[in-house]
């Protein structure tokens, strides 16, 4: 008898097409490290661009989205993109020199060709936000995966009512941005920045981030018509999200951006599972409601 | 579904058509402290070494859909580019003769994870594609617990599905091909005493079971009790060696890393299979690791398996082949586990 046929995935019969195309599945863009910003002593922001025309127009996201970005031989890391989805295939990623990967990429010159694939994950519904008050709130890192929504408000600003930035972060050292801070004013914004340690460079307000959400909560009622974001470190989520809730916001206008180790970005290798929810795939932006359904999520 | 009954000195015909293929099956690959017999699936080369009466296999056939180590792709380096070229690591079919239905189970619940719609692998869906699966029945083991996972006999997933009468076997088949196949050999129409037959071999194996998992509210259970002191008992015992992960036909995470080589011309892209019990498992760049205490890993497979996997597919991603208790140099078994979890003492 014959032998049984063999299965070419990679046949032009065998494809299906777009997303579902298998060979999509492990499909990366080029793209070109355009420029490097230091931000602080171990943040650079990355100016990437997809080098393919078509690719980079084609390339859409959402605010709170991320990508992987690898280094052939060297890694691959998901890192959220930090940029405005207006700007497509032109994206800014924020990326501090922590691991192999990253302490890499922090000596790689202008020009260096990384891949990205994505985007992926879920995203911050700032559609739905219009006509609201929305809350920015950030600590730490938790600027970065900010950045997109603020971009995405202030190039609607008009649609939306007061909007708030609260940022903490430990040292003034460490603040993210600051070169952005006066242009996100002229937005009529509010912008609060708080750092926990002061020094003689810094003339601001000092302590925790909660200090400065607890007059904002009591300046209106956040029960009707208002949304936050919350990026942050664990320990920062529980005591903002704690504070917003007693301030009667509901738990489903609460945002979160919940960060873990990953591997695939596409709901396959578990690394970075919370409890069984794929953070890659349901999120890595969560309503409040669904991070208290999450053991062990914050 | 097509059913026809043939003779088992038909079998080696079959094994002989078949054989134009790579045919694998459970092999027995020694003995252990008791003199009993060790089995696994691997490439068999006579029909004699074919055991299809074989218990249970320590491994699963994991290895030939996932392979523990895999690469992903390759990189031409250039001066300041680089191509990536991929290979999904499958160019023959393979004949699989003699899965049990808990390992069909098994290749069934890893399909709604990796051939899934929207992000399918398709280095696992090339391997797939290109299986022909034979299932065997089987008398369950002192460590099975299928049963109570439902996943103790296998409705799909395979091409062919023999029951064993007496001198007889009972196949059911569920494609063209394997149609094919069976009409190479001597079989006939199962007639009213087969169909009797038939039904007393599932009654029997259903009376076999000893173990037992009660599964009733699991979901809800597992919630209520997540901060409960059995997990730190349990977390107490396990050495965090990730056995139970690589024997599960069900365990499928894994890492991803990457090498240059050493001419600087190329570049690999290495996926290794992971366990959630491995100390790293959830460790991000910078040191903090999300599950730092071997409970809390535990407790997170369990989780996954028993909860979220339900959730999500409403079946759980445990198919009760007990190998992870078997393998377990600790000696913990899901059985006991959930029991105690469920504040059972046994
Ligand atoms: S095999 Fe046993 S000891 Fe090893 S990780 Fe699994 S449960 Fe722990
Ligand atoms: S968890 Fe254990 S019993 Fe369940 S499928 Fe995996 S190895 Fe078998």
């Amino acid at each position: 008898m014959d032998k049984l046929p063999f299965v070419d995935l990679m046949a032009e019969k065998n494809r299906y097409h777009r997303r579902g195309d298998l060979s999509a599945f492990e499909y990366t863009c080029q793209a070109e490290i355009t420029n490097v910003y230091s931000l602080t002593e171990t943040e650079k922001l990355y100016q990437i661009q997809l080098i393919d025309r078509e690719e980079r127009r084609r390339f859409t996201f959402k605010p709170g989205q991320f990508v992987m970005l690898e280094l052939p031989g060297i890694g691959e890391a998901p890192f959220s993109i930090s940029s405005s989805p207006a700007r497509h295939g032109n994206i800014e990623l924020c990326i501090r020199a922590v691991g192999n990967l990253t302490k890499f990429l922090a000596r790689v010159p202008r020009g260096t060709r990384v891949g990205i694939s994505g985007p992926f994950g879920t995203s911050f519904p700032v559609k739905e936000m219009r006509g609201s008050d929305v809350l920015l709130i950030g600590g730490g890192l938790g600027l970065i995966p900010l950045r997109a929504p603020i971009f995405a408000i202030l190039e609607n600003r008009s649609a939306y009512k007061d909007i708030d930035i609260i940022y903490g972060a430990r040292k003034s050292s460490e603040l993210l941005f600051t070169y952005q801070y006066d242009m996100w004013r002229q937005f009529d914004i509010n912008l609060d920045i708080i750092v926990e340690q002061a020094d003689e460079d810094w003339d601001g307000a000092e302590g925790l981030i909660t200090r400065i959400l607890e007059k904002r909560c009591a300046a209106s009622d956040l029960s009707k018509n208002t949304y936050a974001i919350v990026c942050g470190p664990p320990i920062m989520f529980r005591f903002v999200c704690d504070m917003l809730i007693k301030a009667h916001l509901p738990v489903r206008r609460i945002f979160v951006s919940l960060e873990r180790r990953m591997h695939c970005g596409r709901g396959k290798c578990c690394r970075c599972n919370i409890g069984s929810t794929y953070t890659c795939l349901e999120g890595p932006v969560f309503d409040y409601w669904s991070v208290m359904n999450l053991k062990e999520a914050i | 579904m097509i059913f026809r009954v043939f003779d088992k000195d038909q079998l080696q015909r079959l094994y002989d058509v078949l054989a134009v293929n790579h045919i694998v099956g459970p092999v027995c690959k020694g003995v252990n402290q008791n003199s009993a017999p060790l089995y696994d699936f691997d490439f068999v080369k006579t029909f004699s070494e074919l055991k299809l009466d074989y218990s249970s296999t320590i491994h699963s056939l994991k290895r030939f859909v996932l392979p523990p180590r895999e690469t992903l792709c390759t990189f031409e380096l250039g001066d300041d580019n680089w191509r990536k070229r991929l290979d999904f690591n499958v160019h023959e079919p393979i004949v699989f003769f003699g899965l049990h239905a808990c390992d069909i189970n098994g290749l069934n619940k890893l399909d709604k994870v990796l051939n899934s719609v929207v992000y399918p692998d398709p280095y696992y869906v090339a391997k797939r594609k290109n299986m022909f699966i034979i299932g065997v029945n089987c008398s369950p083991q002192p460590f099975c617990f299928c049963r109570s996972m439902g996943s103790d006999s296998a409705l799909h997933g395979f091409d062919m599905f023999f029951t064993s009468l007496g001198d007889e076997y009972f196949v059911e088949i569920l494609s063209a091909t394997a149609f094919e196949y069976i009409s190479a050999i001597k079989s006939r129409e199962p007639n009213e005493r087969d169909h009797a037959r038939f039904k007393e071999a599932s009654e029997e194996k259903i009376n076999n079971f000893t173990c037992h998992v009660d599964t009733t509210d699991l979901t809800k259970i597992l919630d209520l009790e997540f901060q409960a002191e059995v997990w730190k008992t349990w977390g107490e015992r396990c050495l965090s060696c990730g056995t139970c992960a690589s024997v599960c036909p069900t365990c499928y995470c894994y890492g991803i890393h990457e090498n240059v080589n050493l001419d600087l011309q190329g570049a690999e892209k290495i996926k290794q299979l992971y366990s959630c019990n491995l100390i790293d498992f959830a460790q991000v760049a910078g040191g903090h690791n999300f599950r730092p205490e071997s409970h809390v890993r535990l407790k997170y497979r369990y989780y996954h398996k028993h909860r979220g996997f339900v959730e999500a597919f409403e079946e759980s991603l445990c198919v009760g082949c007990g190998r992870c208790g078997e393998s377990c140099l600790a000696g913990i078994t899901v059985p006991e586990v959930i029991a105690s979890v469920r504040g059972l003492e046994r």
